[in-house]
């Protein structure tokens, strides 16, 4: 019988290795998957990339990886939040990376990755410095920049609702990055608040397909 | 008349006087900061939809601290609630409804605007302090109108409305409005898509009561010309 649920949060982090580039779902603290972020404490893992739209606060979540010196580069739209301390303190002595990208620019290179698709061209930074060093092309009159796929190696994905196939609701504006990040990685785990029976989810209201799925913990489970 | 006697508005009167230009039916992002503020002051009998870019269409006043739900949240990640036909998105819809041209406002705050519409807002040329560009890019390329609501001058008295940016650009060329403490304005010869953009001026349309061409020119670096049918700038107290 198919079931995509396993017994904790370190479980649901096999194989992710050193140098992997992790997909951390959320904006601010909603949808940030807590747990599983937690869990790679557990492991071994170390120089790795992390793909977010923010880079942490307070002294949790992507702030305690970030404190515990495992990432080595942050590919997000904006790092600095009020209680960013943790990434502050990194960048400003030189001990992080930091790839900065447009919000929007920023899901739709993940969207490319999910979808098959080698890049795309899009209007937004051109003249601008974050356009340095790529190719400038211009279609129907109007100036475009060449944007290529963001993939991870591991997605790591709060959501409200699993089912054992894996299908997937968010809470409110906590599904943010969640749907697309789901389908852009190697590897793609879960961590929900409530797992429910097969054929309990409404097919009309499921936001991501069990297809995009791999792994499913509860939250607290294991704990 | 000196300079020292002109009464600009305040912060919240900026906001309101931004809320009287929004349209019933317009699709209204607000930016962190000042912009926020224009919600207070569109009353619930007006229906100006506000967009957040965490993926809410609808979005309604602050809850009471014990309806707060941390999974409905601004883009500042203050909480908010849903007005009745409002709704929930992914990232990926909600900038393919920012950079698509489905908005048909966004309010801005920003350190810079140049006479030909540049806008500078996203980061400061201080380098240990870590840039962040959020969305902004996006909702400057992709938004219909760009209306900037800032003080017209900075802290220690400098011109934020300039030639030529000094600071790092957003976009080039995409402002339309400015509404300052002083004035608003409208940019005349901006709003050109790519590239750099020659020439411009800011139209004066509106001056707080005394402020005329020659204490104006003294406090904006930009070049302008005042409207031949310009009005008073006037807010209620806030």
């Amino acid at each position: 019988m198919l079931d995509k649920r396993v017994a904790d949060c370190v479980a649901a982090l096999q194989g992710l290795e050193d140098g992997a580039t992790v997909l951390v779902s959320g904006f601010g603290d909603a949808g940030v998957p807590f747990g599983l972020v937690a869990a790679i404490l557990e492991l071994e893992a170390r120089d790795l990339t992390i793909a977010s739209n923010n880079a942490g606060t307070g002294e949790r979540g992507l702030a305690a990886l970030l404190a515990a010196g495992r990432v080595r580069r942050v590919i997000c739209s904006y790092p600095r939040s009020r209680g960013s301390h943790v990434f502050d303190e990194l960048y400003q002595t030189g001990r992080i990376e930091l790839e900065l990208v447009p919000q929007g620019t920023l899901c739709e290179r993940m969207r490319c990755a999910g979808a098959g698709l080698g890049g795309f061209y899009s209007p937004v930074s051109v003249g601008t410095e974050l356009a340095n060093g790529k190719e400038v092309r211009e279609i129907d009159g109007r100036s475009y920049v060449l944007e290529t796929p963001l993939a991870g190696d591991f997605a790591l994905i709060g959501a409200r609702q699993a089912d054992r196939w894996g299908n997937l609701t968010y809470g409110k504006s906590a599904r943010n990055f969640g749907p697309v990040m789901a389908t852009a990685a190697q590897v793609v785990a879960v961590e929900v608040r409530e797992f429910v029976e097969l054929g309990t989810l409404d097919p009309e209201c499921v936001v991501t397909p069990g297809a995009f799925v791999d792994r499913v913990v509860v939250a607290g489970a294991g704990s | 008349m000196t300079g020292t006697a002109i009464q600009g508005l305040n912060r919240r009167q900026i906001a309101w006087r931004v809320a009287q230009d929004l349209r019933d039916g317009d699709i209204v992002n607000l930016g962190i900061g000042l912009p926020t503020l224009v919600a207070d002051y569109i009353g619930p009998e007006r229906e100006v939809i506000l967009q957040s870019e965490n993926g809410i269409l609808g979005l309604g006043p602050a809850p009471a601290e014990a309806e707060a739900d941390p999974e409905l949240i601004n883009a500042t990640k203050h909480p908010v609630s849903l007005l009745p036909g409002g709704c929930y998105f992914d990232h990926c819809l909600s900038f393919t409804m920012i950079r698509g041209g489905h908005l048909d406002v966004a309010v801005m705050g920003a350190l810079e605007v140049a006479e030909n519409g540049d806008l500078a807002n996203w980061r400061t040329d201080e380098p240990s302090y870590a840039p962040g560009v959020g969305g902004a890019m996006d909702l400057a390329v992709g938004t219909k109108r760009i209306w900037v609501a800032m003080e017209h001058r900075t802290r220690d008295g400098r011109p934020r409305l300039r030639r030529r940016c000094g600071y790092p650009l957003t976009a080039p060329g995409v402002v339309q409005r400015v509404y300052s403490d002083l004035a608003v304005m409208a940019v005349d010869g901006g709003a050109v898509e790519g590239g750099a953009v020659d020439g411009g001026r800011l139209v004066v349309l509106e001056a707080v009561p005394g402020l005329g061409p020659e204490d104006f020119a003294r406090w904006t670096e930009a070049a302008f010309v005042f409207a031949d049918d310009c009005r008073a700038l006037t807010a209620p107290v806030l």
